[in-house]
């Protein structure tokens, strides 16, 4: 039965794998490079899939980055630099990206590309979505959740005026970003790279059965959709006085309501959350963010639809 | 009935937190302690907090130059200041110089070290060895007193090998190393946890020097015996990851044929042991360059003898 609404998707042919954009995020770091070895589990007739590791300087030390953060540089201001002596690393190496795996927004550009990340955060298998018309993503997270269920997959739209950043997957047409924590900086825990795994292997099935000229009927997902970022409370100093409270951390994607205990100073004292309405918090205290400013990220539930979607060479 | 060993009361005790600059518990917790001393005040003593690492701690990593918990040997101690040595020589020297120095007279009685590991490690305690008596006890009267979670003591020192750590400076030292918390992160549970055991402690001190009568007493704790590291690549690279089956089982039984490793490609590797081990360190990122996966003990049960002041 063919759906009298359907859009038709150019078929997905160049896929990037990116792992290590962060160097000490070591799920991603460890299967690429096993991928890079051994690529049989991640081919997928008529369609290329490139592993790839895109911060290796950061990944020799096992730190996130070595001047900058890579998954922050790729804007045109900096895509578009002279390069000259004193220009940061990770900005050489966004150019160099973006040659290889761009230009971005031209036609060039590679069709998909899944960038894989950990967290401190109790995040689970999060999917990270950049644009809330982008059907072809949106119907790859829902065939992706249905995959996995009943384990969670929350997706998170990163879509904001001025929240939103220049991610290293963000030079290909369909960026999706992996999110799978709890997992310290510098620790590569079984678990956690498996679950990465059976994220990349369901999302790469999809590309192929779509290729293949299957119909996907429009479909709606539940998501959250960032707000705003929250701040540790600060002294004139600049530093932190009071740390996640026990009954926010790990608490990741569950509903915070106003009045709930959201900071703990180092005196013992709580501090709440003032809010008009329930907030879900993500990127619960991230190891990565105290210099970014960042404890918290609030968003909200939304639920996001998408078109029916069918190769157009099928 | 056996005597009692006697010691003198302790009077100089000390507190390192940081001295692993992205341990995060014991960093804010001497930052606290920095600003509000009082709370490190009891009747007979007072404790001086310090940060053990402070270039480290501001750049949140581990070490700058090298770790400075390995650095307290005689060789790094007693070395002559060079131009190009790391900044952990020069400030294990400092260290030394201000608790110490190590082995003499003079050096501070006792000195606590604050840690924090990626690994499943609860609410460990850290002493060099079972002969050291001072700290046995203390281990005996938080595991009595601090109940909310079991408090493994963990013998760290192997035999014939030099204590290393920033403890070994003072007379007598205790480690507290609570897990699992990443890097770079700070805990609310953790951090008070790691106050509360502090508190513990320093009521023991205090009982000691008002002269309680401590009895001689039987108790379990695990010893060093080795360690495992990851099975590599020959280019050096980890060519597997610690077992899910042993992730997070520090402390508990690990037996000749339980998987140990799963490589990349799902295969599993068995413990080749003779003997039931216990595991501690399991996964911890630090230990990555110092090529373990985990610390291998025995479980024994020794025999402590009494305590009392002089």
């Amino acid at each position: 039965m063919t759906s009298c609404y359907v859009v038709h998707e150019a078929p997905v042919r160049r896929v990037a794998i990116f792992g290590g954009t962060h160097g000490n995020e070591l799920s991603g770091v460890f299967l690429v490079k096993h991928w890079q070895e051994n690529g049989a589990e991640i081919q997928r007739t008529g369609l290329e899939v490139r592993p790839f590791i895109t911060n290796p300087s950061a990944v020799k030390k096992c730190t996130r980055y070595i001047d900058c953060d890579l998954n922050r540089v790729f804007d045109p201001d900096n895509l578009g630099k002279q390069i000259t002596e004193d220009i940061p690393y990770e900005v050489r190496r966004a150019q160099e990206i973006n040659h290889i795996f761009g230009p971005k927004d031209s036609n060039d550009a590679y069709d998909l590309i899944f960038d894989l990340h950990n967290t401190t955060s109790n995040m689970g298998g999060t999917l990270i979505l950049e644009n809330s018309r982008n059907n072809f993503t949106i119907q790859m997270f829902h065939y992706i959740k249905n995959a996995l269920a009943p384990e969670c997959c929350p997706v998170f739209l990163t879509e904001h005026p001025n929240l939103k950043y220049a991610t290293t997957r963000s030079i290909a047409k369909h960026p999706v970003g992996v999110e799978v924590g709890p997992q310290p900086q510098g620790v590569l825990r079984a678990d956690i790279l498996d679950k990465m795994r059976k994220i990349i292997k369901h999302g790469l099935d999809f590309v192929h059965i779509f290729n293949e000229g299957k119909e996907f009927p429009p479909c709606t997902i539940e998501i959250y959709k960032i707000m705003e970022k929250v701040d540790y409370p600060r002294n004139k100093n600049g530093e932190i006085t009071a740390v996640i409270h026990p009954s926010l951390q790990d608490q990741d994607w569950q509903p915070l309501n106003n009045g709930e205990p959201i900071f703990l100073t180092l005196d013992g004292e709580t501090i709440n959350y003032e809010g008009d309405s329930t907030v879900y918090p993500t990127f619960v205290n991230e190891a990565a963010y105290y210099e970014k400013k960042q404890a918290f990220v609030k968003t909200v539930k939304v639920k996001l639809t998408a078109k029916g979607i069918r190769s157009s060479l099928s | 009935m056996a005597a009692s060993c006697r010691f003198k009361p302790l009077s100089r005790v000390a507190v390192s937190g940081g001295t692993h600059g992205n341990e995060m518990s014991g960093i804010y917790l001497a930052k606290h302690w920095l600003r509000n001393p009082m709370e490190l005040q009891r009747g007979s003593f007072a404790v001086t907090p310090f940060l053990g690492n402070p270039r480290a701690i501001e750049k949140c990593v581990r070490y700058v130059g090298r770790d400075l918990n390995r650095t307290f040997t005689t060789e790094f101690l007693s070395s002559t200041e060079a131009e190009d040595e790391p900044y952990e020589v020069v400030r294990a020297r400092e260290i030394n110089q201000t608790y110490g120095p190590k082995g003499s007279a003079q050096a501070f009685d006792f000195m606590f070290d604050l840690h924090n590991s990626t690994a499943n490690m609860g609410t460990c305690l850290i002493v060099d060895s079972e002969e050291s008596l001072l700290p046995m006890h203390m281990c005996h009267y938080i595991q009595t007193h601090y109940t909310r979670s079991p408090c493994p003591i963990y013998l760290y020192k192997l035999l014939g090998e030099e204590t290393y750590s920033i403890n070994s400076v003072a007379k007598a030292g205790l480690a507290l190393e609570l897990g699992p918390q990443p890097q770079q992160v700070v805990r609310a549970d953790l951090f008070t946890q790691m106050r509360d055991l502090m508190a513990c402690a320093l009521e023991f001190i205090e009982l000691f020097n008002n002269g309680t009568v401590l009895p001689a007493f039987e108790i379990e704790a695990y010893k060093i015996t080795g360690r495992m590291d990851y099975p590599r690549y020959p280019d050096g690279e980890i060519s597997a990851m610690v077992h899910p089956k042993l992730q997070d089982k520090d402390f508990r039984p690990l037996n000749p044929g339980d998987p140990i490793f799963q490589t990349f490609s799902g295969e599993e590797i068995p413990y080749e042991g003779d003997t039931t081990i216990y595991p501690a360190f399991i996964n911890e990122a630090a230990y990555y360059e110092k090529k373990v996966a985990f610390a291998k003990m025995e479980k024994h049960m020794f025999s402590i003898p009494g305590l009392q002041r002089e």
